[in-house]
């Protein structure tokens, strides 16, 4: 049966707090989930209050504030701090987004942060990923052909048929969606979960690509397509602004058209 | 523990190319019932205060029994159907999980063949 409450050595203690620099005038305290797997202890919220007058405007800066001059042993993701990446997702004060692209100034009260939900956690705000990192390899993210490709040009499209692409291909893969789906909570490794079928879709749209009846295939499972219950957290959740739901939609709609 | 790899535990199986016919079927029965459930409402709101016998005779009525056992037809699979969601999404694990969906499908099965026989009975056998 799926598990509605964490295992006791999930639970979230109380932890470490970090008073801010005197004489600070703007303090914001942020509410960090920290989680090392090396003392085998439960995971624990730290607090940190930070002088937002001497910090960046998106939670990110506060976060390399926090590592660069108050602990830095705190774990996290980050690459190109302007959200094309998709490295730094985590759960920001109650939903999946990505660090650098949410102002702090968004935030009311504390700023309570902690990993992407429902994924094993390898330490502090770092999830393990490995499970949808695979199921985007097993639907095949690139484009299959019968055709031989020309041998003095690309494989044409198009600008109506390339226009099908818009709102799937703009997807960075950070898996605030998929980990953000209820659907994907209980069923995680049976479920393909937004990101991954709004990758499938995304093939399936694409006019050059010769194999949309094996993908339709590969997808048209109770448990791999027909999970989604058109929940739109994804959706509400993406830092892209993308709707996965819709895509997941067509991909019905083209199952349904094909066995009519 | 599983050595297994990441990939290979998520391919699993592989697809069962199925599922497409229930999703149809799912919404059909839900789109037959929002009339035929207004009508039952409003005919039973209708007959508020009947003595058995006018009862006895709305049902036995033709057009009555006839919409009485669309909605059954109906309401049974949709009820299936839903209730199947429920136990893919909530029960892991094989036997329990086919339990589960065995249990469904009886019951669903012998609740539609019991009310079914119960408005046949009223129409064709009488008070």
């Amino acid at each position: 049966m799926v598990e509605f409450a964490l295992p006791a050595n999930s639970k979230v203690q109380p932890g470490k707090s970090h008073k801010a620099p005197a004489g600070a005038k703007k303090v914001k305290t942020f509410k960090i989930y920290r989680y090392d797997p090396d003392t085998g202890a439960n995971p624990r919220w730290d607090l940190f209050e930070i002088d937002l007058d001497d910090c960046g405007p998106m939670v990110l800066d506060a976060l390399l504030k926090i590592k660069n001059e108050i602990d830095s042993t705190l774990t996290l993701r980050r690459s190109c701090r302007e959200g094309i990446c998709g490295s730094c997702a985590m759960n920001i004060d109650g939903a999946n987004t990505l660090a650098c692209l949410k102002p702090i100034e968004d935030i009311k009260g504390q700023a309570v942060i902690s990993p992407l939900p429902h994924m094993p956690v390898v330490k502090d705000l770092v999830p393990d990923l490995s499970v949808p990192y695979a199921q985007l390899a097993s639907i095949k993210p690139w484009m299959q052909t019968q055709s031989p490709q020309p041998p003095d040009r690309e494989v044409l499209q198009s600008p109506e048929e390339r226009a099908k692409l818009d709102g799937l291909w703009e997807c960075i893969l950070c898996f605030c969606c998929q980990t953000s789906c209820p659907s994907y909570w209980w069923n995680g490794e049976r479920y393909l979960g937004p990101a991954v079928l709004l990758q499938a879709a995304r093939w399936i749209h694409d006019t050059r690509d010769e194999f949309t009846g094996e993908r339709l295939d590969a997808v048209e499972d109770a448990f791999r397509l027909y999970r989604c219950h058109t929940i739109m957290n994804c959706t509400n959740t993406c830092p892209k602004g993308l709707n996965p739901a819709k895509a997941i939609g067509s991909i019905k709609e083209m199952l349904a058209e094909r066995s009519e | 523990m599983s050595l297994r790899t990441v990939l290979g535990r998520v391919r699993g199986l592989g697809s069962a190319k199925s599922g497409t016919r229930e999703g149809a079927m799912q919404r059909l029965t839900a789109m037959a019932l929002v009339p035929l459930c207004l009508w039952l409402i409003a005919s039973v709101v209708s007959h508020v205060g009947a003595s058995y016998e006018t009862m006895h005779a709305w049902l036995a009525s033709a057009h009555t029994s006839a919409l009485m056992l669309c909605l059954l037809f109906a309401l049974v699979l949709h009820v299936q159907l839903g209730l199947k969601m429920v136990v893919d999404d909530y029960v892991h694990g094989g036997c329990m999980h086919a339990v589960s969906l065995l249990a469904i499908k009886l019951g669903t099965v012998l609740v539609g063949v019991f009310t079914a026989v119960a408005v046949l009975r009223a129409a064709f056998v009488g008070v």
